[in-house]
């Protein structure tokens, strides 16, 4: 299965929600290429909602660091959304999940950005 | 107890070649009785020694191979992936868990195979690298294929 991304803006907060897959190839230039055209549109606040991805591999990891990374080197904010047990997990093992700024409440989430 | 069976494919150095190693992983798994939990560790594992030959191995050259076999013992699943790359040195793979390395965006895939697998061994070949990855059967998984033999 391919990976779609579709944008909402919700109080100055870009919402990326993302299904299906995060891996080599598709899914990971999907990611890249959405992350990158918000920046490239000023919008430096985004949330990434995993609800719907089903799997990350390592070149999936990698991409959500480098949109964590791209982001921040522009004085944005990234944060993730509902993940699943199976993408939990996997932050969990590679110790990334205390890296990222991951929240399970929308409300919440978007009251977060600016608000350090 | 399942008699040992093996299977090899020869596989193209494209991606579709390790989306359905991936896919392979998963079913084969799933016939030597590992558990849902196990398999999708086993799938990943295989998925990312795959990209390892593709990418990093055949670097996608058209006229280089990926060999892939499974073994299935009864006690234990391994799997083989063979590139026709120059080879690589694992242990100079940073270790992607050290603080100055969690926000590299590649180095991970070794670590996924070793962390989903009980065995990972890396031996250069002449032409090329071989990865095996062994699973062993847990007592309960045992349990449960000998009950629905």
């Amino acid at each position: 299965m391919s990976m779609k991304a579709s944008t909402r803006q919700v109080d100055g907060v870009t919402i990326v929600d993302l299904s299906g897959r995060i891996t080599l190839g598709e899914g990971s230039v999907v990611l890249r290429d959405t992350v990158k055209d918000l920046l490239g549109k000023g919008q430096k606040k985004i949330l990434l909602n995993l609800g719907d991805v089903s799997y990350i591999d390592s070149s999936g990891i990698g991409e959500l660091v480098s949109a964590f990374t791209s982001v921040r080197n522009q004085g944005g904010e990234l944060k993730l959304l509902h993940l699943t047990k199976k993408v939990h997990d996997l932050l969990q093992i590679t110790k990334l999940y205390t890296v990222f700024d991951v929240k399970d409440d929308e409300a919440a989430a978007i009251t977060a950005f600016g608000a350090k | 107890m399942t008699a040992p069976q093996r299977v090899s494919y020869r596989l193209e150095s494209t991606l579709e070649s390790v989306n359905k190693a991936e896919e392979m992983a998963d079913q084969i798994a799933s016939q030597a009785g590992f558990d849902e939990d196990t398999r999708g560790g086993i799938a990943m594992a295989v998925r990312e020694g795959m990209i390892n030959a593709v990418l990093h191995g055949n670097a996608y050259d058209p006229a280089k191979r990926v060999n892939l076999t499974f073994e299935q013992t009864g006690k234990e699943l391994v799997v083989t992936i063979t590139d026709e790359g120059k080879g690589f040195v694992p242990d100079e793979v940073p270790d992607p868990l050290a603080p100055e390395n969690l926000l590299k965006e590649s180095g991970r895939g070794i670590f996924l195979m070793r962390t989903f697998m009980d065995e990972v061994r890396f031996r250069k070949l002449n032409s090329g690298t071989e990865i095996t990855l062994i699973k062993r059967l847990q007592t309960n998984d045992l349990d449960r294929e000998e009950a629905s033999a």
